[in-house]
């Protein structure tokens, strides 16, 4: 387990690495950040520059080393120099999610006991100050947008800018104490601190060293041929352990360039200006976007619509086979050719994709029609499984070897066991060190030989040897009868529908199963659009029989297929109800990552639940609902509760 | 009136002498009488509202300060000189902005050159200049540019910033509006009815664009508004018209306990 910093070349911590970089990749872009509508950019150089004058002032502003310091924002260059800077000076940078209701940040802030932040602006200054009475260690804040900022009160508030400026002030005073700090570092150093969402009880503070982030940073950055020319969107929130892997982890490791979006909504136009060469996304990102490609087709011309689907065609048949570099006849390669010519080519400009080498999709299983239909066009979109506290690689899919159901083999370095329920365990360079401030935890995910429970249920696939995942081991249960009652594996068949956002299964301990669906508002809006159908609210929408008819369609095809897995044929659907509200994070019904908390929703829905399996045909409810400020409302409905038909095991084995 | 002095809000904003007065306006419509004998004044930096019921003459009034309209009667005093009869663009010049009630933008035309024709007094190089693109021309686009995205930025519509203005939603088009309005960086900005037909999301998200351009540039703002609570929210001072007449001048709280005000919003007979 121990590895030496040898294979690192003596880099044992990500400053030492900035410096190198600074020398070796000097005129090199490292961040860019699209503002007033150009792209502003920072070279290697200059970032190591920035990131000094910042360090230089967080030390005139009192940081000790093991202090921790909280990242509070969107992604932004100056964010992640801020976590550099924090590290220069011997603190712990602590991403905490930008959008996390005060309470949350309350509990982040308190329990790793910052006594900084650095924040984005107004918006989390505000927050802070109304939870900073129970925070008892606090002390200063940083915000980096002046905006509406004049009159608060600057004793313990800093402009970054500022504490840059003061920084460089004190060059002289304080430089000598940074390369001390600096250079005491070690590759046993915290290296970052992150808050894992969870999808039951309190967030835990994840404990990366600079071994855990540098060995997972160089070993798959081998593993995908990852060079200092790729180019990356940061987009995904800062405080997930993937975006501070691609990008502080790789992108310091190869010195390769980090592209920040000008603001959120526009992710998708500045995505196609900088057309990244390594691109992740999860799954939600490219269902988004082939639900609006698709439904852009609807809209085109007759010829524009007949040359897609005819080219499309050819591309389910060839492409992928191309992709992987498995023998094509050469008339089917010249009419794919031609295809990327008129149509593919043009396609992936569009979507921002057309300069991709790398693309990964994890988090959540993709539909495979969608999957197929990126690698048919030609980009090498590819799985992995991970999660943070192996510092997101555990298993990932080499190139030419990609399958929609599977998540891949062990990455470099990773061993994998499975255990007698189907829990997957994993030790690796990537293990991380502790949850922060919480043994009982950290000895019941990591055992004394250094495995850690995944707590995911899985195989390794025979013919292949890539490890497929059927659902969370703890969510794996039993019905009535005792078969196999796994809801993830059902859920995801129906997700795999454009019109069906979110699903949430019942039936551990019961003689059946029975669903809540959340229908996409994008999808059934546009059908119902172009159906003459009008609609005033999502409510209004999920309430429609015509949209119930669909529904019921999908879900009784979908009980066809459970049915043919005999392990699994007791998941069938039985009754179904579409919910008369999204499930949200704002409302704990979700995680920040978007999965659904299934205790709560059991427990917030139980009415519903009660409804479906007494055979009721309708039931009313009133939903308590908090708004984006924090206020609460409550919403009432009347929902039709639908039977769908099943097959019959029984029967179909008597038929055989 | 006009030598008051300089005072700084609760909230620490310097509200400072008066920069606009309207002495006794009259505003007739053949026999009709839109305004009747109204004085008041709006001192800089301050966010300066006018309410009323339907029909009050608050468009009225403000198209008189805009010089839309031409009072038959009374004065306009700006910056402490008597303001003549003059034309609108005449009055654009002397650094007054406006956004209309009904949106009043170049549909076809997207965001951002909607915002660039806000910079038109800023921009003074000649026709040939312009079409050669060479020297002044050139150099000029690229500070009035770097204006307008500061604004676009400030305002959040970078999303939208090469989106023709006839695709957007109402409430962004508002957003537009007064963006191009602040292109202009006037010393008096006039909102005809900013929140009309908002959600409340949205008129949360206008108010604070309000109180952040009047704080951050120091832009003296006079609004009309049906919202009362946004009203009462925002403004330093308010005048309240109804008929035609001033029936109210003083703060939010002022106005508020003001019976006239009152007796007009509720509603008793008129006699």
């Amino acid at each position: 387990m121990v590895q030496s910093s040898q294979a690192t070349g003596g880099l044992v911590s990500i400053p030492a690495l900035l410096q190198r970089n600074a020398v070796l990749f000097a005129e090199k872009a490292a961040y860019r950040e699209k503002e007033f509508g150009i792209w502003q950019s920072w070279t290697w150089a200059e970032t190591e520059k920035e990131i000094e004058a910042l360090a230089l002032g967080l030390i005139n502003l009192g940081v000790n080393e093991g202090d921790f310091i909280a990242i509070i924002g969107r992604n932004r260059p100056y964010f992640y120099f801020a976590m550099v800077a924090a590290q220069s000076v011997g603190a712990v940078p602590v991403p905490v999610y930008n959008d996390s209701a005060a309470d949350e940040m309350e509990y982040i802030l308190g329990h790793c006991g910052a006594r900084f932040a650095i924040v984005e602006d107004q918006e989390q200054v505000d927050k802070i100050i109304e939870i900073q009475e129970h925070l008892h260690q606090f002390e200063h804040m940083i915000y980096i947008d002046p905006r509406g900022m004049r009159k608060y009160d600057h004793h313990a508030l800093h402009e970054y800018s500022h504490v840059q400026d003061q920084g460089r002030a004190a060059y002289d005073e304080y430089i000598t104490d940074l390369v001390e700090r600096r250079e005491k570092l070690t590759y046993d150093s915290i290296c970052v601190m992150l808050y894992t969402s969870g999808t039951t009880g309190r967030p835990k503070g994840v404990v990366l060293s600079n071994r855990n982030v540098i060995e997972s940073s160089k070993n798959s950055s081998e593993f995908d041929n990852l060079t200092a020319d790729e180019e990356i969107l940061s987009y995904l929130p800062m405080a997930w352990v993937g975006d501070f892997i691609f990008s502080v982890g790789q992108a310091y490791w190869c010195g390769f360039c980090v592209n920040c979006p000008e603001s959120a909504e526009t992710m998708i136009t500045d995505l196609r200006e900088i057309g990244p060469t390594y691109f992740f996304a999860p799954p939600r990102v490219f269902e988004t976007q082939l639900t609006s490609v698709m439904i852009r087709m609807e809209d085109a011309g007759r010829i524009k619509r007949s040359m897609f689907q005819k080219y499309m065609a050819h591309a389910k048949k060839v492409g992928g086979d191309i992709l992987d570099g498995k023998p094509v006849s050469a008339g089917d390669r010249l009419k794919y050719s031609i295809g990327n010519r008129l149509i593919f080519g043009p396609l992936k400009d569009t979507l921002g994709l057309g300069r991709v080498r790398v693309g990964y999709t994890a988090g959540e299983a993709i539909g495979p029609e969608i999957f197929e239909f990126y690698r048919s066009l030609g980009i090498n979109l590819k799985q992995l499984y991970g999660q943070t506290e192996a510092t997101v690689f555990i298993t990932a899919q080499p190139d030419g070897e990609v399958r929609a159901d599977t998540v891949g083999v062990p990455s470099p370095d990773v061993e994998i066991k499975i255990a007698d329920n189907g829990e997957i365990f994993y030790r690796s360079p990537g293990t991380f060190v502790e949850y922060y401030k919480n043994p009982e935890s950290t000895a019941s995910t990591k055992d004394a030989e250094g495995w850690v429970a995944t707590g995911d249920a899985g195989f390794f696939d025979d013919k292949n040897g890539h490890l497929r995942i059927i659902d969370r081991a703890k969510d794996v249960g039993k019905m009535a009868d005792g078969s196999m009652f796994a809801p993830k594996y059902v859920e995801n068949k129906l997700k795999f529908y454009p019109d069906i956002l979110e699903v949430v299964l019942f039936g551990d301990g019961k003689d059946r199963c029975v669903a809540f669906i959340n229908i996409d508002l994008t999808a059934v809006g546009n059908w119902a659009e172009r159906n003459n159908i009008a609609y005033a609210s999502y409510q209004e929408l999920a309430g429609h029989p015509r949209v119930l008819d669909t529904i019921q369609e999908h879900v009784e095809t979908v009980n066809k297929s459970v049915a043919e897995d005999p392990m699994l044929s007791g998941c069938q659907i039985h009754r179904f109800l579409i919910l008369h509200k999204e499930l949200d994070a704002d409302d704990g019904e979700m995680t920040r990552t978007r999965k659904v908390r299934r205790v709560v929703v059991a427990d917030k829905f139980n009415d519903l639940v009660e409804a479906l399996y007494d055979g009721s045909s309708e039931v009313s409810t009133v939903t308590e609902v908090t708004y984006e400020d924090g206020r609460k409302g409550s919403i009432s409905a009347t929902l039709d509760l639908r039977d769908a038909a099943v097959v019959s095991t029984a029967a179909k084995v008597a038929a055989e | 009136m006009s030598t008051q002095e300089s005072y700084v809000t609760e909230d620490g904003r310097t509200i400072g002498p008066t920069v606009m007065e309207m002495k006794n306006i009259t505003l007739r419509f053949g026999g009709v009488k839109a305004i009747t004998d109204i004085s008041f004044d709006i001192r800089e930096g301050e966010v300066r509202a006018i309410i009323g019921p339907n029909g009050a003459g608050k468009s009225s009034m403000l198209n008189v300060i805009s010089g839309f309209y031409v009072p038959q009667e009374g004065e306009v005093w700006y910056k402490g000189k008597k303001r003549p009869p003059m034309k609108p663009y005449q009055v654009a010049e002397q650094g007054i902005a406006r956004t209309f009630q009904n949106i009043a933008l170049f549909e076809g035309m997207t965001v951002l050159d909607n915002v660039m024709t806000g910079r038109i007094r800023q921009m003074n190089s000649g026709l040939l200049s312009q079409a050669i693109w060479r020297g002044k021309a050139e150099k000029e686009e690229i500070e009035n540019r770097e204006a307008v995205e500061k604004i676009i930025d400030f305002l959040e519509i970078q999303a939208i910033r090469k989106t023709p203005v006839g695709r957007l939603p109402y409430g962004l088009k508002k957003r537009v509006e007064l963006a191009r309005a602040l292109a202009a960086e006037p010393s008096i900005l006039l909102l005809d009815e900013p929140m009309a037909g908002m959600n409340v999301e949205e008129k949360e998200d206008m108010s604070r664009f309000i109180l952040d351009m009047n704080d951050e540039f120091g832009t003296t703002i006079a609004l009309i508004e049906h919202d009362m609570g946004v009203v009462m929210d925002l403004s330093d001072r308010v005048v309240v018209m109804d008929y035609g007449k001033k029936i109210g001048d003083g703060t939010p709280d002022e106005v508020r306990s003001n019976q006239a005000v009152i007796d007009a919003y509720l509603g008793v007979a008129h006699d």
